[in-house]
């Protein structure tokens, strides 16, 4: 598991494309806002922490059609699935190879950026720490939805139609753990909220998206 | 009478829909005739809302329509899933579409409703919103449904789809309420209270209360109907591509 680990890192990294494109896309997207909504700082400040959720989920978004997808072209997965480890790890694995290379760094620019939305004060620790808590199991869905949709030629648009509904929940409690970092309320509540949503998300969709994988290699 | 299971033969559930149909869809058309009939025409107006608490007749059956379709599709993946009838996975795909209508009617009445009585056409509030995301999860359903080729793997990967997006559908049902506070009422028709009559403040009044039932009992015969036609028009689809496939072979 720990070769597939690693082997997915490298490939992200040195196979060009989605190793920097997300983080790029998060920081172009960030860019923009301002433009749409005018650069008053007192305009941006209220809405900075949902923003960088909201971009941070879209890039994650961004590069999850080739978590499976270049895999299942060239055969790898057919070997992966006929491997001692079961599929169930396989997924796993991919998941975290993805958080790894989108989630983490994700969470690591979201502060900086923060700065260019005039995002308050106290809400740097918690937008990171919310970020942290919930990306993973953005990566998590988003593998289930590869393994949905790894079949078909042009999947990437329907991926998003399927994965972005199952994003709502972790939406919410991570976008409001920032929020109310930023305004200076308690927080405790959907942090833990948040924290359950990804133990659960780990815990279980492993199993789906392994289940579909079977399908869809049978 | 054997078992339900029978029905799993798709030549005897076409012949036993074929036989059902008319009745149900006669059940379907009398029933919301005469349901909306006197729910629009013999019911006094509310003391307060005036002639708009008639859009109820229309609202209140299409979104409970709405619900239930999904926990139909719920059901009808799991028995495809575990027992493999085809008829059950063709069953689940032709309540789909029927459900996806029946949120946006459910939409498009309560905001007809809520412009008078709330003063908006649409409010984030957690009932209208985890509404919103059930339509999302109808769609993402049905576009699996046309993505995929092979009919197998499709019925299989949306029965998958059906089981997530089933837990998702409750989690994010909870966490909308924990989001925002809303202006929608609670539940007021399948309370216990309600139909017992204890004279709570949110209650349906009788007199709206018995076409509303009629309207009810339309609306579910309707969804009967038009998921038994749906699904022998699959079976049909399913077997004509055969016969094509067979003859291109010949």
């Amino acid at each position: 598991m720990i070769a597939l680990l690693l082997r997915d890192l490298k490939l992200a990294v040195r196979a060009g494309g989605g190793f920097g494109l997300a983080l790029a896309f998060f920081l172009i997207v960030v860019v923009l806002v301002p433009f749409a909504v005018g650069p008053n700082t007192s305009r941006l400040a209220p809405i900075a922490a949902g923003v960088l959720w909201i971009g941070a989920l879209l890039a994650c978004l961004l590069s999850l059609d080739r978590m499976l997808a270049l895999d299942h072209e060239d055969g790898t997965l057919d070997l992966l699935a006929t491997a001692p480890i079961p599929l169930e790890g396989v997924v796993l694995v991919k998941a975290c190879a993805h958080w790894l290379t989108t989630g983490l760094p994700l969470t690591l620019v979201a502060a900086p950026l923060g700065v260019l939305l005039n995002l308050p004060q106290p809400g740097y620790g918690w937008l990171v720490l919310s970020l942290a808590c919930g990306t993973p199991a953005l990566s998590m869905i988003g593998a289930f939805g590869a393994a949905l949709t790894v079949g078909l030629k042009r999947g990437g648009l329907l991926l998003s139609l399927l994965v972005l509904p199952l994003y709502v929940p972790t939406l919410i409690f991570g976008a409001e753990v920032a929020r109310r970092g930023a305004e200076g309320l308690e927080t405790q509540v959907p942090l833990l909220l948040s924290c359950a949503i990804t133990l659960g998300v780990l815990a279980a969709m492993p199993f789906a998206a392994a289940a579909a994988l079977r399908i869809n290699l049978r | 009478m054997g078992s339900i299971w029978e029905y799993a033969n798709p030549v005897k559930f076409s012949r036993t829909v074929s036989a059902v149909l008319p009745y149900v869809a006669a059940a379907a058309l009398g029933c919301l005739a005469v349901g909306l009939v006197w729910g629009f025409f013999f019911t006094p107006d509310d003391y307060r809302q005036g002639a708009t608490v008639k859009i109820i007749y229309l609202h209140v059956p299409a979104a409970m329509i709405a619900i239930n379709a999904w926990l139909m599709m719920l059901a009808a993946s799991l028995i495809w899933l575990i027992r493999r009838h085809h008829v059950s996975a063709l069953a689940a795909r032709a309540a789909a579409p029927v459900g996806l209508v029946m949120t946006l009617i459910a939409l498009a009445t309560g905001a007809i409703w809520g412009q008078p009585m709330w003063g908006t056409w649409w409010a984030w509030d957690p009932r209208l919103t985890s509404f919103l995301i059930l339509t999302l999860f109808y769609l993402g359903y049905i576009a699996l449904w046309e993505a995929l080729e092979d009919p197998d793997t499709a019925a299989d990967l949306t029965s998958v789809l059906c089981l997530v997006g089933s837990v998702f559908a409750i989690l994010s049902r909870y966490a909308v309420n924990f989001w925002n506070q809303g202006l929608h009422q609670g539940a007021s028709v399948m309370r216990v209270e309600a139909v017992t009559g204890a004279d709570t403040e949110e209650k349906v009044s009788n007199v709206f209360f018995a076409p509303l039932m009629v309207c009810m009992a339309g609306f579910v015969f309707l969804f009967l109907a038009l998921v038994l036609l749906r699904t022998r028009t699959e079976i049909h689809r399913r077997r004509l591509k055969a016969i094509e496939a067979r003859e291109r072979m010949a």
